[in-house]
């Protein structure tokens, strides 16, 4: 009897930390198009609801309700898996996000591994997809996605050793308690430029969504795709760019330490101001999406492998030596 | 206690029944899959036995990184067709005694480590090795690392590297007439050299190399 009650708190909590990223994922879908429209002098999707706020809601009973279409020739069960895999592990990385000092669902002593082992999981959904539709435009999608995500983990493996470096602990509530004095933007600053373009490449987003080229490609790994489980990729891509956001606004910008520790500030809530960076760098993900035009494969390698791992490599040396010469190294 | 069994025979079940599938299914791709699922039972074990971070660097540098281009390869070749025409054909069976030889030696070494646990106490006297409670298993493991066995981990590291510059010295080749986009020779244009204008006389044309 113990022990349900125990399993039923568990469900309960991961229900009430799910819910949220679900909706939010998909208010996050509406926002990315309503900042896309502006920058473009549009108006975007403004019909259902207030201000269009439900068109995603309604883009969901839309493919709800449309029929699943599964090729003939593909390998149905792997086909089957894809988009499952997508989105579950998009969703299971969540757990370990600290949304306060305890308010945290798992709080493991490796939790930034964690979440970089589940982001690079996150690869595999891709390439399955792209395999199991047995058709050439999802394959050739899919092998460019797979060597784009595993260039660009890379380097964000490096910039997080340089997190790292500074705080001298792999337990997310670490990173975000030792940016009490200065958020690790300020002496970080080039590894943070870096960490957000690297993500842009590591989520498949514009400029670097050629895995979904559309001019090229049709729509990529998805393009066999249709109804739910297309719905299931969308969202497992969205929920992975949230991610992101939520993993450079720890790394960062001080995860849900608020900026200033003054009267009126610190009255909210460490999760508002959590949400609040994670919304900034999300407009600035849509920001990119609008402005910046697509990059051609050779570009992207060339930055992934001959500028980013270089640099990242360098100031790795660089704040371990200022770290050691200055004797600032973390001692725990 | 029985939570904890109950998920260790859970994980190892799954492990032992992925890695026979790995050798007994016959599409390749398929095989590779269940060894990623083998990878990732086997991390799961790791972490139950208190070691998170090799459990979590087996994650990434395995089922990450290594998986995915061995899955890449076997995608594009096709393996499963050559597999076919190797075991087939009676004249070229000699793969299997090879096959044969190699096995046996891994296997050898195997018993030979599981023998060598016999002596484990004095593998782990070392000077930095301390077990308490309140140090992570991440912050002792790199206490050991970078102290006591500071040599094995560098000559590793210089042999992973010797491997790479190996591999890339097999597989580099220069192709000839190749097009190559030169970077600096696109950002370094300039309108003067890009565009010309020209007078065309009327009924012969300009002709136009590059």
């Amino acid at each position: 009897m113990e022990y349900l009650t125990s399993i039923f708190h568990e469900v309960y909590k991961i229900l009430f930390l799910l819910v949220p990223v679900l909706v939010s994922v998909a208010m996050i879908v509406w926002l990315d198009r309503r900042v896309w429209a502006f920058v473009q002098k549009r108006q975007g999707p403004n019909v259902v609801g207030p201000f269009g706020l439900l068109q995603s809601l309604a883009d969901a009973l839309k493919y709800m309700f449309k029929e699943i279409i599964i090729p003939a020739s593909s390998n149905k069960i792997i086909f089957i898996l894809a988009p499952i895999i997508t989105m579950t592990l998009a969703l299971i990385a969540w757990a370990v996000i600290p949304f306060g000092i305890d308010q945290v669902l798992a709080d493991i002593n490796v939790g930034i591994l964690y979440i970089f082992a589940v982001s690079s999981l996150g690869v595999y959904g891709i390439i399955m997809g792209g395999w199991a539709s047995n058709s050439k435009y999802p394959f050739l999608g899919s092998i460019r996605s797979a060597a784009q995500m595993v260039s660009y983990e890379v380097s964000i493996g490096i910039i997080i050793i340089n997190v790292l470096l500074c705080v001298g602990s792999l337990n997310l509530n670490d990173i975000v308690l030792a940016q009490e004095k200065m958020w690790f933007i300020i002496p970080l600053f080039p590894m943070f430029v870096i960490y957000f373009i690297s993500a842009l490449a590591e989520t498949n987003r514009p400029p670097f969504d050629l895995p979904e080229a559309e001019a090229e490609l049709v729509a990529g790994y998805q393009t066999e795709y249709s109804g739910m489980m297309y719905a299931m990729f969308w969202l497992g891509e969205y929920a992975n760019i949230l991610l992101m956001c939520a993993l450079g606004s720890i790394l960062f910008l001080g995860g849900w330490l608020s900026p200033i520790d003054l009267y009126p500030f610190n009255l909210l809530p460490g999760a508002v101001w959590l949400i609040f960076k994670i919304l900034f760098l999300f407009i600035l993900f849509a920001l990119v999406k609008a402005i910046v035009p697509r990059y051609r494969y050779d570009q992207l390698m060339r930055l992934g492998w001959k500028i980013f791992l270089p640099l990242s490599l360098i100031y790795v040396v660089l704040t371990a030596s200022y770290l050691f010469y200055f004797n600032l190294l973390p001692t725990t | 206690m029985i939570a904890h069994s109950i998920f260790f025979y859970f994980f190892s079940i799954i492990a032992i029944i992925s890695a026979i599938m790995v050798t007994a299914s016959k599409n390749t791709v398929h095989s590779v899959f269940f060894l990623i699922l083998d990878f990732i039972s086997i991390s799961c074990l790791f972490i139950m036995i208190g070691a998170e971070f090799l459990g979590m660097i087996m994650l990434i540098v395995y089922v990450g990184a290594v998986a995915v281009l061995f899955l890449f390869v076997v995608m594009m070749l096709n393996v499963a067709q050559q597999k076919n025409q190797w075991f087939a054909s009676k004249s070229s069976s000699s793969h299997i005694p090879v096959g044969l030889i190699i096995s046996s030696i891994i296997f050898f070494e195997l018993i030979i480590v599981v023998g060598g646990w016999k002596y484990k106490p004095d593998f782990i006297k070392t000077n930095n090795l301390y077990e308490t409670s309140e140090m992570s298993n991440t912050h002792s493991l790199g206490q050991v690392l970078y102290t006591d066995y500071i040599h094995v981990f560098q000559i590793s590291g210089m042999i992973l590297l010797i491997a790479m510059i190996g591999a890339i010295v097999l597989t580099y080749r220069q192709r000839e007439g190749v097009k190559k986009q030169s970077y600096i020779k696109q950002i370094s244009r300039e309108r003067s050299e890009g565009v010309e204008v020209l007078d065309v006389p009327s009924n012969s044309g300009v002709k136009i190399d590059d």
